[in-house]
Order: C-alpha cells, then structure tokens, then sequence
C-alpha cells in the first residue's frame, strides 16, 4: 500500500510548508495577545558572588515601565535542587549573565532603555572559570546520566599496550560550542484565574509544563503550553530554560497581562546551554595485523559549579570497534560558568571526532588503508554488553560510501596533490548513534465526521518533519490515505508525549500512534461511527534490553587547503547513512544533510570563546561566533541503505536528527591531514593551523 | 534602547551646523553599524541626522581622468560601476569581499569609511575598554586577539579596521573630501583613519560634525592591474584575518611601480610603504616579494592569539603579488 496511499517511505512534503514559505505559520513570539508586556532581562555583569544592591528608581520612574522583577520582590518558587531555574530566589550569583531581574514596560525599547538604568552593586567572590586538568576542579561525576556510568573497564588497557606490535597515544581538543537554532528562545507568558498560559518555543511542550508547574506550586493541569511551530532547537530547546521561569514569575505579578520576551542572539550565549568543551586522550594497541587489541579513550569536560550536565564524549568508545582491553573514563571540570545541554548528538558528537581522527592516525601507523583497518575490528556482537545487534550495517555503508566516492583509486600519501594553489585531500569517518525511544506518550485517534481522522499527539515539530512523518505513521497503520489524517501536535491540550530529542521523537511517537490506531481498530473496526475515538499508551519495546540499537553512517570528505593561506574548503562531502526504514526520504534527506552541514561548521568553524578573566564567552554573536556560510559547503551528497531491523520499534525506524552530524568533523580533519601532512588534534580546523611558513 | 530623534537632512549645511552644535548628533548612513551600536548600548546619540539621501550617489569620472564617488553611494552599486571594475579592480574586490550582499545594499561609501572595530571588547558594555570609555582599559590586550593588530598598536588599544573597502582606497592614493564646522578639507584616505596611541576613542582625524561628501580615485593606470585577496575563518561574511591590496606596474620582469596596503593588521589601513619601496626598481620574483615582505612586518608586535598573521600576511603579498606580475600584460 505504501506508495498508493502516500504513507511511510513516501517523499512527502512538509504539511506545513506553504504556511512556513508565506510566514503565516505562527511561532512563539509572533502571537499577538492583547495589550502585552515586554520583559528585557537583566544579567549578572560578576562571574560569582552576591548581588548586594539594585537600584531601580531611575528605571521605574520613566513612562510605560510596570516595574522592575529582582530577587527582592519575585514571587518565591517551590524549593528545587535545579539551580539554574531557581530564579530571582536568593542573591548569589553562579556564573556571569545568570538571570538577576527583568524590566517589564509597555515597549521592547522602553524595557531595554530602563534596564540601562538600573545600577547594581555586587560583592565579587573568585571565580574559576578556565578550562583544565586540574585536580582543583575535576571529578568523577555520578548520577547526572543515570543510564551511563562514568567509567567502563574491560581487560587491562596498560599492558595490552605494552605488548601491542602497533600504538597510538593522542589527545584531541573540542571547544564549547552553541546549539544556536535559528529561532531564539521566546515565550509569553498569561496568568489568568489561577492558569498559567505559555506559548514558548521549545522540543517538548508536556515537558515544560512538568519542569513549570511545581516550581510554580500549580497543578499540571492548569499550565498550558503552546508550541506548534518551532524554528531548530538542537538540544537548546530541550528542556525550559531559566528565561522560561522568568517570564512566567513575571506574568504572576502582572495577572491577566501576557508578558513577552525574546531572547537575543547574545542573550543564548549564556541562557540556553551548549556543548561542553572536552579534552579527549585516546590510546589504541593492535597487533601486527592491524586489529586493535586496546582502547583507552579518557574526556574531561566543562560542567558548571551550579549545574551539572556530563555529555560523556568518551563512551563513543564503549561499543564501536573490537578491542579485548578497553579503558573508557569520563570527567568532569566544575566551573563558575554557564551550565552546558545537550546539543546534536550529544556525547557522539565530540567523542567520535576524536576516536574517528585516532582510527584514522592509528590505519597509518599499521600502514593499512583506513576503511580497511575499520572493517578488521568491526565487532559481531556489541562489545561492552555482550548484547547481539538489533542490525548494523556500518561495514555496508564504508564500503558503498567507498565505491560511490571513488576511494578505490586514492593514493594514501599525505600532502602530493596539488591543483593550483590548492593542496587537495580526502577522508573518512564512522558515524553512529544510540537508537532511542522514550516511553510513555500517548495518542487520541478520533473519526471525524467527513470520514477523516484526528490524530491529537503532544509532540514537537522543531522544523524537522515530525507532523509530516507522525501523519504518514498514523495512515499507514489506519490503513487509510495520509490526506484522510489531521494530525494535530504541539501543546499539552493534546495526549502527553515525551519530548524531541535523543533522535528519539518519531520513534516515540511513532509507537504511540501505531498502537492506538491498532487498537482503534479493533475497538471500531474498519467504518467507525463519527465520533468513535481511543486514546492509549505505547506499550514498552519488547525487545529492549534483548539487543543493542543503533543507526551508522559512513562520512566521505574532499578538502582543499591552500598552500600560501591555509585557508581550507571542504567542496566536497557523502554520507552513506543506515538507519532503520526510513518514513519520508524527502525530510530524512533534508536531516542528513543538515546534521552534515552542521558537522562542516564543527569542523571548521565553530569557536565560543571564554574570557576567563570575565568568565563569559566574549564571541558571542554571529559575527564572532561563526557558523557555516552558503559559501563554505561545496556539494554534499546523502543517501542511505535499506535497512530491516524489526526490533527497533513497531516502524522499523532508527533516529536519524543526529546521525548525520557525528563523524563529519573528523572525515574533514582527515582530508584535511591528507592534503597537507598537518595533523590537527585541535577543532576547528582554522586556517592558521595549515600555514605552511616558507 | 535610549530614545532618540530623527532628522532627514535637506542640505549639507545645515546637516553640518546641526550636528555639530550637538556633542550627541551622529549622522546616519546606511545604519549598519551605528543601529547596531545603538541596540548594544556602545553608542547612545540624542539626535540621528540622516545623510544617505543627501550626499551625492553618483560616481562621476573627473577632468584630470580620476573618478569621484558620491558619500552616498552604496557599497554593492560601487562594485558593480563598470569603470571602477575596469580601471580600480582591487576596489571592487575589496568591496563584494565586504560583509554580505544585504548590508553591501545598504552599507554607504563614507559610512564604510567610518565604521568602528569589531572588537569584542568595544562591543561589549560591561567589560572595560578605553575606545568606548576612555581610561578605563583595554580588555583585549590581555584577552581574545585574533582578529586584534600586529602593527602600530599601542598599550591603550590593539583593535582593528574592520574596512575592506578602505584597505583598497588606501592603497589607491584616494582622497576624502568632507565639509565640516570649519568649511570644506580634503584628506587623504591614508591620513583619516590614526593609530590609537594614547586617544583610541578617536578613530580618525575628522571633527564632530564633520561630514565626508565624497571620495576622489586619482587617474592611476596602474590601478587596472591590481587586486584584492582577503584571508579569513570562512569562506564569506566574515572579518579579515589579513588582506592584501596591490596594484602593480611591471616593465619586463621589472616592477616598475607598486601599491600595497594591509588589512587586518592595524588600527587603520595598513599603507605597507617600506614594501613598496623594497619593490620599485627590483625583479618580479618569489625571493623579492618574500623580502619586501619582511621589509614591513619587521616592526610587528604580535598578541598571544595572532603570531599566525605576520606569516599569514607575508605569504599572502607573496601570493597576491606572483598572481598580479604573472598576469598577460595589462
């Protein structure tokens, strides 16, 4: 039926996309409440200690200000171990740009022109906010990621590298880098009889209601959330921001007024999260035959003194490739600074760029081609539980990837090609990602009266095609054609649904909806009566626990480096991606190729810079802080394998809103050392790293 | 953001006697970086006096075969002028090098001229700087300077000109004309901008409500054999690490006269005179680039973020001058 019907493995467009392409689709900040409020945010200007004085009577004095939210005078919240969100609640200040107020006026530009007036006096206490191995600030973290311990230990790495015939000991520098989605963060919030309203931009509208209500000492269910469209997140979104309990403290003491706030570019580089800067050793062993007899691959990364967050770069290690002897640690250096978040594949992100630039070293120093050395030490079961695999298919994509590049005819001899003024090279890299689903969403399917179907889910659309795909997921399992669905997502009037992130949305949701279709089914049969409706849980994954699940891909990258400037373009870049079935190739393909446009910008560059005298990252903004333009990403070319794995869930699907960015920085780095001969340990890949000084 | 007014200018002189009986008027041209100084709080003017459709927007060729261009020419039209990409190429570069095609529509030639440093620093108002707050200190010069200066920098300020455009203009010998609170002046494009020495704060020689009305290229045929090459962290829309503006005259494999100017390295553009010199009269090869190079970064005082640029500025004149002497005659 696929294909007739329009459903799963159909090139469908985004449903929403003449409402995006002719800007009549509403974002958060563009609903127009009646009579709003504006609120600009005030940042502590100290990297730690208290704020002892704010002077607000200049502020408060000039026409169209309602007043000035401080410590002082907010509404006391429930007690929270979450620091970050325990806003306006005492005087300390934990890291610079933390939340210390907000200015409420009639205007934007009245509420910004007051908070220049405000005078605040602080009492400074040191801070630390410079990055590094020090037993001053490092520990082993416990708890923030129950799922994954700190430290994983098979076999004895030291001695294997002892007796290894080949060794590799490097270490790799990641910097803290931002999620930066092109919509800033932005909510309004209305207190109104006792309900809270928030339209907010975010990846999970259930989640900000669970995170706001008790903090706010109201029931769930008189907190309402409103997100139907969202402009990227990747991560930042993730879970409610500081921001998000400000607006509503203010909308409290403002009751039936709708507070507005967006937060500047300048504002996310400090308020929404990051990635954590790591400093990433990594040692392999192998025998004479190139098979890796042990890994050592230890991260240490920023956290902050108020807030932990371990994205744990190192267990990209865990379950990659072979080795009888593995040593994976992972650290955490507590800092005066911002707290960081999950941003686009988390953990992988970081962790494959380095131990994927260590393959790629280590296949030298055996003196084997470095699809070659992956292929030797491809593992048939997943090496640190024992579990088999649900599918994996990483040695299919090399070696399509492979054929498809041209890999066969490319001469391993770093930095011997040269076309002009251009040193030209080429690189490869594995890419994986954990295949999550989260449990507990629920869908309503309902007949409506024109024979069509309601499908109410609480999910996310963060620009990926989750409406789209979820609608393609519900016509096939109502066996019905996608145009006889309506699905409606993005607020918690609709069924709870878990929130958009771990690549793990339509899996998720996904589940839900094909099991209460099913089960609408067998309540109402093939013509149910107008009206008839079912809503349900999706039930656990039978097989979790039973296999490991992950989705691979292969990177392929051409670099040029010229040779007076350093000056590097990466024109051209494939991805051979193997990730379950894949519902709409049309948005899969759109996901691949961001996720891989995002790794060209990791690659290189993307670079926030912490002033450690001050403890906040000076770059912050866009002209600073720089991404990739139009003009950095050459051809870039996706596509993927037919995947069947019938243990991921119900759809046979994998994430793939991650995917595509892990690995993508070290196939550019690779090429980068294939052109040049340079080896770069230290991201990005500036130009000043590949002058060449006659 | 601090309230303001708005005024459109309908004659110099009065835009100019208004301004300048206001310590806190500033003239607007394009906006592109004043707007957003505003909006950052580094610059907060009572009255904004726009000039954009003041000025001429004309570029006119002049009797002695040189070219003036109206102050408010914008950037992207200036580029596109066929007789500025025929005769003054290294102009043209320079200017579709510039930011992105957005702020190039809008962006003016005398507001090119005058836009500020991006230094972090300067553009942030809660950390010290002596450009925006004199006295209070230079955050850069203990901080982040990659894109910060290598030459003619003092202990008061190491920030940069942003200008790509003024980079070309300088090498091209062009001259500023402006009418100001004590009449007209004409100014060499070289002598406008100053090094930062004690007074960072000042960007150029110009007074309070001094207003440039336009900016004259001289006949230069040499002009027609020049270029500009800008090396920088991305491939567009990004600010110079280093450029190179150069035009040459070359007699056999002699060069017989040369124009060079840097970007990215100083507090103004960088007018590399001791190249130059190095040049004239010497052979057109690798080893005499390399050495007129040398000649002009020797002074170079590098920051702990920027030793790449004294390299990275010698092998791009080295680079743009092989491309430039290797060209089919002009």
């Amino acid at each position: 039926m696929t294909g007739v019907l329009n459903t799963v493995g159909a090139p469908l467009e985004r449903l929403e996309g003449p409402a995006k392409v002719t800007g009549t689709a509403t974002y958060a900040f563009e609903h127009r409440p009646d009579d709003p409020v504006y609120l600009h945010p005030l940042q502590a200007t100290i990297a730690r200690g208290r704020v002892t004085n704010i002077d607000t009577a200049a502020a408060e004095s000039l026409e169209g200000v309602h007043t000035v939210l401080t410590h002082t005078n907010a509404e006391r919240l429930a007690s929270t171990p979450d620091s970050e969100l325990a806003v306006l609640q005492s005087d300390e200040v934990g890291f610079r740009g933390q939340l210390i107020g907000a200015v409420l006026a009639d205007t934007p530009e009245t509420a910004h022109h007051a908070a220049s007036l405000i005078g605040i006096t602080y009492e400074r206490h040191p801070h630390d906010a410079a990055f590094r191995d020090d037993s001053d600030v490092v520990y082993t973290h416990d708890g923030s990621n129950p799922m994954m311990s700190a430290d994983l230990v098979h076999g004895d790495v030291d001695t294997a590298l002892a007796a290894a015939t080949f060794t590799l000991d490097a270490t790799y520098t990641t910097p803290a880098e931002y999620n930066n989605p092109m919509e800033p963060h932005a909510t309004i919030a209305c207190w109104q009889d006792g309900e809270l309203t928030l339209h907010d931009s975010n990846q999970g509208s259930h989640v900000v209601r669970a995170v706001v209500a008790p903090l706010l000492g109201v029931e769930p269910e008189r907190v309402h959330v409103i997100s139907p469209h969202v402009g990227g997140g990747f991560g930042a979104k993730g879970m409610p921001h500081s921001h998000v309990i400000l607006v509503a403290l203010a909308a409290k003491a403002l009751p039936g007024r709708s507070v507005k706030c967006a937060l500047t570019r300048q504002h996310m580089f400090s308020l929404v999260g990051y990635r954590p800067p790591t400093v990433q050793r990594i040692r392999l062993g192998a025998d004479s035959e190139g098979r890796l007899t042990a890994t050592g691959h230890d991260s240490l990364e920023q956290t902050a003194r108020i807030k932990e967050f371990a994205d744990q770069s190192a267990n990209a290690s865990r379950n990659m490739y072979v080795s009888p002897n593995r040593h994976i640690t992972n650290r955490l250096a507590a800092l005066d600074v911002p707290p960081g978040t999950w941003m686009r594949g988390p953990g992988e992100t970081g962790g494959m760029y380095a131990l994927e630039t260590a393959m790629d070293e280590m296949a030298q120093v055996c003196g084997v081609d470095p699809i070659e050395f992956r292929l030797r030490n491809e593992p048939e079961s997943d090496p640190s539980s024992g579990l088999p695999f649900s599918s994996r298919n990483l040695v299919a994509c090399l070696r399509e990837g492979a054929e498809k590049f041209g890999w066969r005819h490319r001469d391993p001899t770093p930095g011997v090609r040269r076309e002009g003024d251009w040193l030209i090279g080429t690189g490869v890299a594995a890419s994986t990602f954990p295949t999550l689903s989260f449990p507990g969403s629920m869908a309503t399917i309902r007949c409506c009266s024109d024979g069509r179907y309601r499908v109410d889910i609480g999910a996310s659309d963060l620009g990926t095609g989750a409406r789209t795909a979820l609608s393609q997921i519900a016509a096939e399992a109502l066996e019905v054609s996608v145009e006889a669905v309506d699905l409606h997502l993005g607020s918690t009037t609709q069924p709870f649904a878990s929130l958009a992130g771990g690549s793990a949305g339509t899996a998720s949701w996904g589940s839900a909806i094909v099991h209460v279709a099913r089960t609408f089914r067998e309540e109402h049969g093939s013509t149910p009566e107008p009206g008839a409706e079912t809503t349900a849980t999706a039930p656990p994954n039978p097989a979790a626990g039973e296999y490991s699940m992950h989705a691979y891909g292969a990177q392929f990258a051409e670099v040029r480096v010229h040779a007076d400037t350093g000056e590097i373009r990466v024109p051209r870049l494939l991805g051979v991606f193997a990730a379950g079935r894949i519902i709409n190739p049309r948005t899969a393909h759109s996901q691949f190729l961001g996720g891989m446009t995002m790794g060209v910008s990791m690659a290189l560059h993307e670079h926030s810079v912490t002033d450690e005298r001050f403890g906040h990252v000076v770059n912050q903004d866009f002209a600073g802080y720089h991404i990739a333009s139009n003009a950095d990403i050459g051809s870039i070319e996706a596509t993927w394998l037919d995947e069947y794995d019938p243990h991921v869930n119900p759809m046979g699907s994998k994430g793939i809103g991650e995917v595509g960015i892990v690995g993508t920085a070290a196939a550019v780095g690779n090429a980068a050392h294939h052109a040049t001969g340079i080896r770069v340990r230290e991201l990005p890949l500036t130009p000043d790293k590949f002058l060449i000084s006659p | 953001m601090k309230p303001f007014d708005y005024q459109r200018a309908t004659d110099t002189d009065t835009a100019v006697a208004t301004v300048s009986r206001n310590p806190n008027a500033r003239y607007l041209g394009g906006g592109t970086n004043l707007v957003d100084h505003m909006k950052l709080g580094v610059s907060s003017p009572e009255l904004l006096v726009d000039v954009s459709r003041l000025s001429s927007d004309t570029v006119e060729t002049l009797p002695d075969g040189g070219v003036r261009v109206g102050a408010a020419v914008r950037n992207s039209d200036l580029a596109a002028e066929p007789i500025i990409r025929q005769r003054y190429p290294v102009l043209a570069h320079a200017l579709l090098a510039g930011a992105s095609g957005q702020l190039r529509n809008l962006a003016t030639t005398g507001g090119n001229l005058l836009q500020r440093t991006r230094c972090v620093y300067f553009q942030d108002v809660t950390t010290p700087c002596n450009k925006r707050e004199p006295g209070t200190g230079c955050s850069a010069l203990d901080g982040y300077t990659r894109y910060h200066a290598v030459l003619g920098s003092s202990e008061h300020c190491v920030a940069t000109h942003p200008s790509d455009m003024a980079v070309a203009l300088t090498a091209l010998d062009a001259v500023v004309h402006t009418q100001g609170p004590s009449g007209p002046r004409s100014i060499p494009v070289a002598d406008l901008h100053r090094l930062p020495g004690d007074e960072p704060d000042r960007d150029t020689v110009l007074e309070h409500g001094e207003l440039i009305t336009a900016v004259d290229l001289p006949a230069l045929p040499m002009a027609a054999r020049s270029n500009y090459r800008k090396v920088r962290d991305r491939a567009s829309y990004a600010f110079a690490l280093v450029s190179v503006a150069a035009a040459v005259d070359i007699a056999g494999d002699t060069i017989r006269d040369v124009r060079i100017a840097f970007g990215g390295l100083a507090h103004k553009p960088w007018r590399a005179t001791l190249a130059e010199n190095a040049l004239r009269g010497a052979p057109a090869t690798e080893a005499t680039f390399r050495t007129a190079a040398d000649a002009e970064l020797a002074e170079a005082r590098p920051l702990s973020d920027n030793e790449f640029k004294i390299p990275m500025a010698r092998n791009t004149l080295t680079s743009v001058l092989r491309d430039l002497t290797q060209q089919e005659g002009s």
